[in-house]
């Protein structure tokens, strides 16, 4: 019987997430078929999350061989949603039991310190909650020791992370309503310091005329085909025709194959974007109605693009200039010994454009080109320097892709290999 | 019920929290009406009586038969309380 519930009920983790939304949705009071479709909703949504992880895995071994045929180096794309959904398979109760451990933490916090934030971005949650349970158990911690150090980092951060940026928040908004609440921060700060140091503020981005037209880029799905769609090719081209249709496509022509495979990892991350929101759409109204009774005064912490409207032209500068340090980067890691970072659209465009407007709010014009560059930096080589921390998930062609997640993992990764030895 | 459909580029963050607060509203102003969030791609193929999100993404989703409304200012409550109330009503 114990056996029953310890393993087979709380040990399957989409269970044990729609056991969280159960108590979220009765907490709540809502009627009986609410709570049914809710929690129902929420077990399949970690069933599509895991769909989606299948459907990446094999467009991302492709790519990981061709590019070490064409370069006799591992080549590694940054990508939050594919590696959360790969360690879901092997980590998933522990991220799930952080996840919400983790959530009442931030509460506690916000209740009983000056730091009054509630992080409401529920995916980054989710994925710096994976994050940790990776690196703590690689580290050698397990049961409940790895969920108490574990929730207690992850509610410490969702507060923290936005608290150190609020000071150039209220800058760039002009209010103390809300907070940045993205696990990106550390590169935001670094951006808005670098505007201070080297910019001007008198000369804002949003005097200057940008063209329209990239609002396509917002739209993830598109981005992430196109890219992905130019990386298969290059490399696919670099690697030669006959190493592609010969190893990998059984013939097919390299770049047919190539456009598919790349249109495929854009689909894994459609359906896994699909299954973090089915995941999600219980669990975060109810930490947001709990939170809003526990701690009237609380400043919600938001997703990042929530300050993309205060300066749209540093938006669009904060990724070009984003991304152009990633592709510098890129020559530059193998050159240290490290693996080569694969720069996407998504996060250069999404933590480039945030980093941007922090810069453009202290430094205007040159501070959204330095601090969105500074930004390109950190994720290009953050990553590259967790992917050893990350153990048998190191191996896996893709890593978390945010400066945040690279900061506290490589930190929390070293401080786990001081206490093993 | 009338559906109404929030949009953003991911489809978690931003228009998560536009619903929330649009159903809230929605309460309090006593329409009936059914909310979801969703990403840009996905709205495309979506049935909706409104469509809802940033002014500089809904431009994409302009083709003259859906109810679209862009937003000037995601968290301002007034300007989303506005748009509820002319179109829903």
């Amino acid at each position: 019987m114990i056996n029953l519930i310890m393993k087979d009920i709380l040990g399957t983790p989409a269970i044990l997430v729609g056991i969280f939304a159960l108590i979220g949705l009765i907490l709540q009071k809502k009627n009986i078929a609410d709570v049914v479709s809710g929690t129902l909703k929420t077990i399949m949504g970690f069933v599509v999350l895991g769909g989606g992880a299948g459907i990446i895995v094999g467009a991302l071994d492709a790519f990981g061989k061709m590019f070490e045929a064409a370069f006799t180096i591992q080549g590694i794309i940054p990508n939050n949603e594919a590696i959360v959904a790969v360690a879901q398979k092997a980590f998933g109760t522990e991220t799930a039991m952080i996840m919400v451990c983790g959530m009442l933490v931030n509460i506690l916090l916000a209740r009983l310190t000056p730091l009054k934030y509630i992080f409401l971005t529920g995916h980054h949650t989710m994925f710096m909650a994976c994050m940790i349970a990776v690196i703590l158990s690689t580290g050698g911690l397990s049961g409940t020791v790895l969920v108490i150090v574990g929730a207690v980092l992850l509610g410490s951060l969702m507060v923290i992370m936005p608290a150190i940026l609020q000071p150039f928040t209220r800058e760039i908004t002009g209010a103390n309503d809300f907070a940045v609440g993205h696990f990106g921060s550390i590169a935001y700060f670094i951006a808005a310091h670098i505007g201070r140091l080297l910019g001007n503020k008198s000369k804002s981005t949003e005097d200057i005329k940008v063209p329209k037209g990239l609002a396509f880029l917002r739209d993830s799905s598109v981005a992430i085909s196109l890219t992905m769609t130019i990386l298969f090719f290059v490399v696919a081209i670099c690697a030669g025709p006959e190493f592609v249709e010969d190893k990998l496509s059984s013939g097919q022509n390299f770049l047919i194959f190539s456009l598919m495979q790349a249109i495929t990892f854009a689909a894994g991350v459609y359906v896994v974007l699909a299954g973090v929101r089915m995941l999600l759409a219980e669990i975060v109204p109810a930490f947001k109605g709990f939170a809003d009774k526990v701690v009237p005064d609380a400043i919600p912490a938001l997703d990042c693009p929530m300050v993309f409207p205060f300066a749209p032209n540093a938006v669009v500068i904060g990724f070009f200039s984003s991304f152009a340090a990633g592709l510098i980067s890129m020559f530059f890691l193998p050159a240290l010994g490290l693996k080569i970072i694969v720069p996407g659209l998504v996060p250069h465009f999404f933590c480039g454009a945030t980093a941007g407007v922090f810069g453009n709010a202290t430094g205007g014009r040159r501070g959204a080109v330095l601090g969105a560059f500074a930004n390109g930096l950190l994720i290009s080589f953050l990553p590259a320097m967790l992917l050893p921390v990350l153990g048998s998930l190191g191996f896996q062609g893709t890593t978390f892709g945010d400066a945040d997640f690279g900061l506290v993992g490589i930190i929390l990764g070293n401080i786990m290999k001081l206490f093993g030895n | 019920m009338k559906k109404v459909l929030i949009v953003c580029g991911n489809g978690l963050g931003s228009s998560f929290m536009v619903e929330i607060t649009a159903k809230k509203l929605l309460t309090e102003l006593g329409i009936e009406a059914e909310v979801s969030h969703t990403d840009l791609t996905t709205s495309k193929t979506e049935q909706a009586d409104l469509y809802i999100g940033s002014h500089e993404l809904m431009d994409n989703l302009v083709d003259g038969k859906r109810n679209v409304v862009g937003l000037k200012n995601l968290l301002s409550k007034d300007e989303l309380r506005k748009v509820l109330e002319s179109n829903l009503r």
